[in-house]
């Protein structure tokens, strides 16, 4: 779509670290592919989600404007999964490992929004970025000049292990026990790409926490999450993690499982591979609504899956990354860019000092706050991003981290600079009070861009938002320290399971009538790391919510005991009591006395249904060889632009290596750790396939298998045109059989 | 220099205030009855955020939105697809889908008495490849972009302020320096 992606590729080119790059370049490659048809659409949408490129509400052409569902006629023809449409735009999804970012990230994705998407940058529950309405044909570009600045989207969607979260107070966190930062980028670093994470059913989430009894970190709703603890051996402190598995929120929430009590730092990227090779071999497939690893704990129990975990751990071969980070745990260190202070007395407005009572929090380090700037419902703009980038640079060493509540937090601030921060952060719109609190609600892009999406959360969470700021402040402080969050539908990305009042979307059909509805979940745990799950009630309107939240806080204020929390209060009042105080908000008005009922928050059309989609958050399942054989294809047919341009040597060497990969593709389907040697390749594909007849095309026997032979036969012998030529050609005829013995050997067999 | 994606807002003068969200139904409605000869998709709300993009209506070649970037309220045209023709002609093209726009909204009866100012506009090219804000990109480009206000604004005359600031995109506010019609500045850019 953009005129300039040519020249930005060659701009950054040569700029970029050589990793990235390439990956980036394949791509752009898999994207043209697709734009010929040489990919097949379903595999083409596991590869883009694993490159955090995402459907968006809409993207298969159809839209209910209110009145009639129109069809969106895009021009091109093709499509980029099935069921969506090429040139309808997308959602990038950006990793921001452990929430970590300078101050020129901060620029570039501010520069992003407003180049490609529309001026907004969203940071979701995860602590990851999104881009909205983005064309295709442009996130290769959108990749790079994110590479240029360190970050990479890959496996920020899909089946794959995505953002690993953490704390965003590590480090400086009063109650932490250390700092778990360096091991959740190790992690992170490490399970990137990683082979045994490329053929799981569904997504894979980590998070880190510093400790038990706070929320940041939300382990217990993780696939794989881990607590900082320590334990005294012969007088000496050591380090370790509590390990849990199979978390998880979605429909039905599961707590996660303690895998290991104390798990040593050097144990901890093996035991997480060993977890995901256990995941990758024996996870639901086929079903993706039991493919998360929680029904496959579930399922075999906790004392069995360890076991599994253990068995695996002791016949993996070594790998010295799992230990060499731990030399440089010391380089994630941040220092003060300022020296320590005080809070300058009485100064400043009464919006600063409602700030400085919501917003600061004290660090470990006397003298220092983090200082969290709340974003509605997680969005910032352009130029408040550069305004950001600023104050970073200004008051810290160049640092700051998204939250999981969908804010920054600005650390290590000198307690003397709070005013004159709070004075920055306001002249960009960034100095609103109470983060983390009533007003700062969290909510998913429910039906705004979510394919999935039931119900406006984010419609609802803007209404609530304006309705609760203009009074937060009046309200008693512990209706003040309540949670708030928003899910569109049960899939409960809005996390709100852990609310205290918590929402997910949903619909009824009321007097022919479809009317949108929020169901309510209330006393979820935050605290605890997520510590437990609120308890579901009953529907209510859309247009109701308000009210409800009113009713509820106000009995709360009114009823509650000392010191009682809102999630013991509604156990002891119990759902009977609940019911009776909003029974009468589980009504309507009918359609002529008030329409205003049958269409949601923020959107005026006359609700519907018939826009939900299949979703993309699961992608298709593919497994590790078609992507391994997609891969060897794509090799074939740059093997053939090299040739084109007379590059005859790379091309011919580049047609072998195709072969040798299509091989090495079906062997790793029965032998997981075959190592990227050539030599050892062909002779385990010679004898697992070749001798064993396996390969055999069903007309012309072992042909194929003989290309393959005579091409590693040659032993870097140059190419002459022709053979070069031939080489490419009997590469993409040995693919092509590759494909067949794979589909022969996946074929159901004959009663 | 072959200037892309070329932005154009049309300042609205907001004495007494002027709710975005107001615009949220006029732009679905625009959607439902097809108003414009492009593929509209959807109207997405950022009303929340201080000086942002407010209400934006999703189009596949290009956005609308009423915008309030910089603190300054405006109807911003957002040509997304590339152009072919001269600079001039992508200027014109930008500045005239705008002002339609404009014309469109003030004629909305749920938008009572609302007014955009066509005597002021911006203009800049959404691409940091194609047009970096640097001295001389703006040293090359100003002629063209006069040569520009000056057809559109001729007889009146104007004051060009280029923006300056190198991480802002390429571009520049220009004022007339007497009343200006849409209907008028509509009639001149229709050729
Ligand atoms: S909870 Fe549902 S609506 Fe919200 S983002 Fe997740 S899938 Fe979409």
């Amino acid at each position: 779509m953009k005129a300039s992606n040519a020249l930005w590729k060659e701009r950054l080119a040569g700029k970029l670290p050589e990793e990235l790059a390439r990956e980036i370049d394949i791509f752009e490659t898999e994207v043209e592919l697709r734009q010929q048809g040489k990919i097949e659409e379903k595999l083409f949408a596991e590869t883009r989600l694993r490159r955090g490129v995402y459907g968006q509400r809409y993207d298969n052409g159809q839209r209910h404007d209110g009145k009639k569902t129109q069809s969106l006629k895009y021009p091109g023809g093709s499509t980029k999964g099935p069921n969506t449409l090429w040139d309808a735009p997308g959602m990038q999804r950006i990793k921001i490992p452990a929430g970590g970012l300078n101050a020129r990230q901060l620029e570039v994705a501010g520069e992003l929004a407003e180049e490609y998407s529309d001026c907004i940058v969203h940071v979701t529950t995860r602590q990851d970025f999104q881009l909205h309405f983005v064309h295709i044909e442009d996130t290769p570009v959108v990749m790079r000049r994110l590479a240029s600045v360190g970050i990479t989207t890959r496996e920020a969607c899909g089946n794959s292990v995505r953002n690993v979260t953490s704390c965003p107070y590590a480090g400086v966190c009063q109650d932490e026990t250390f700092d778990v930062t360096p091991y959740a980028r190790a992690l992170s670093k490490f399970l990137l790409g990683h082979p045994d994470c490329q053929s799981f059913g569904r997504k894979f989430k980590p998070a880190f926490s510093g400790c038990k009894q706070h929320a940041c970190g939300l382990v217990n709703m993780h696939d794989l999450g881990a607590i900082a603890v320590t334990s005294r051996e012969n007088g000496t402190e050591a380090r370790g993690f509590e390990l849990y598995v199979g978390g998880g929120l979605g429909p039905i929430p599961h707590e996660a499982k303690l895998l290991d009590p104390f798990l040593p730092p050097e144990e901890l990227l093996p035991m997480a591979q060993a977890i995901a090779r256990v995941f990758a071999r024996l996870g639901e497939k086929k079903n993706r609504n039991r493919a998360r690893i929680k029904f496959l704990v579930k399922d075999l129990g906790i004392d069995k899956f360890r076991d599994l975990v253990l068995e695996e751990r002791k016949a993996m071969p070594g790998d010295p990354r799992w230990t060499a980070f731990l030399e440089e745990l010391d380089r994630h260190e941040e220092k003060p860019l300022r020296p320590p202070g005080q809070i300058p007395p009485a100064a400043g407005s009464e919006k600063y000092q409602r700030w400085l009572k919501t917003n600061i929090r004290p660090q470990r380090q006397e003298g220092y706050a983090v200082a969290t700037v709340a974003l509605p419902l997680g969005d910032i703009t352009a130029n408040q991003l550069r305004a950001l980038a600023d104050i970073v640079r200004r008051f810290t060493r160049d640092t700051i981290r998204s939250t999981v509540e969908q804010n920054f937090a600005l650390r290590w601030i000198s307690m003397a600079d709070l005013p004159e921060l709070h004075r920055a952060l306001d002249a960009a719109g960034l100095g609103e009070p109470g983060a983390c609190n009533l007003v700062d609600i969290v909510a998913c892009p429910g039906t705004d861009t979510c394919k999935l999406g039931i119900s406006s959360s984010r419609g609802l969470a803007g209404e609530l938002r304006s309705r609760l700021a203009t009074k937060s402040f009046q309200l008693d402080e512990a209706v003040q320290n309540l949670h708030i969050k928003i899910s569109g539908c049960f899939n409960s990305c809005g996390q709100h399971h852990l609310a205290d009042l918590g929402f997910y979307g949903v619909s009824r059909t009321i007097n022919n009538y479809k009317v949108p509805h929020f169901q309510v979940v209330l006393g979820g745990e935050w605290e605890n790391n997520a510590g437990s799950y609120g308890m579901s009630m009953f529907a209510i309107p859309s247009k109701n919510i308000p009210e409800a939240v009113d009713r509820l806080t106000e009995k709360y204020v009114r009823e509650r005991q000392p010191q009682e929390k809102f999630k013991d209060f509604i156990k002891r009042i119990g759902r009977a009591a609940v019911k009776s105080l909003l029974d009468d908000l589980t009504g309507l008005p009918a359609y002529q006395t008030n329409p205003s009922y049958y269409s949601d928050w923020g959107d005026p059309r006359e609700y519907t249904t018939s826009d939900i989609g299949a979703g993309e958050c699961a992608g298709e399942v593919v497994p590790q060889v078609v992507f391994d054989l997609g891969a060897a294809e794509r090799e074939a047919f740059e093997a053939q632009v090299l040739l084109e341009k007379g590059e005859v040597q790379k091309a011919g060497q580049m047609g072998y290596q195709a072969m040798v990969h299509a091989a090495k593709a079906l062997v790793r389907n029965e032998f997981q750790d075959i190592p990227e040697d050539f030599e050892r390749i062909v002779n385990e594909f010679r004898a697992r396939f070749h001798d064993t007849q396996k390969f055999n095309d069903p007309f012309v026997g072992g042909k194929f298998a003989h290309y393959l032979f005579a091409a590693h036969k040659r032993d870097g012998a140059p190419f002459t045109l022709e053979q070069a030529q031939h080489t490419i050609e009997e590469a993409q005829l040995f693919i092509e059989a590759s494909h067949g013995c794979y589909n022969r050997m996946v074929a159901p067999k004959a009663p | 220099m072959e200037l892309q994606h070329v932005n154009v807002k049309v300042s609205l003068p907001s004495p007494g205030g002027i709710d975005p969200e107001g615009f949220i139904p006029v732009f679905h409605g625009w959607i439902q009855d097809q108003v414009l000869e492009e593929l509209l998709i959807d109207v997405a709300s950022y009303a929340h955020v201080i000086n942002g993009p407010g209400v934006v209506l999703i189009g596949h070649r290009a956005d609308y939105s009423i915008d309030s970037t910089g603190g300054r309220l405006g109807l911003r045209y957002n040509h997304k697809a590339p152009l072919s023709g001269s600079n001039f002609e992508r200027f014109k093209q930008s500045a005239r889908a705008a002002l339609q726009a404009c014309r469109l909204l003030e004629e909305n009866p749920q938008l009572k008495g609302l007014r955009f100012n066509a005597g002021e506009l911006e203009l800049f090219v959404n691409d940091r490849a194609l047009a970096p804000n640097t001295p001389e990109i703006r040293a090359a480009c100003e002629p063209e972009l006069r040569e520009f206000f000056q057809w559109l604004y001729q007889p009146i005359g104007f004051a060009l302020e280029l923006e300056k600031d190198p991480r802002q995109r390429f571009g520049a506010r220009a004022k007339a320096v007497g009343a200006v019609e849409i209907k008028q500045l509509l009639e001149r850019l229709k050729g």
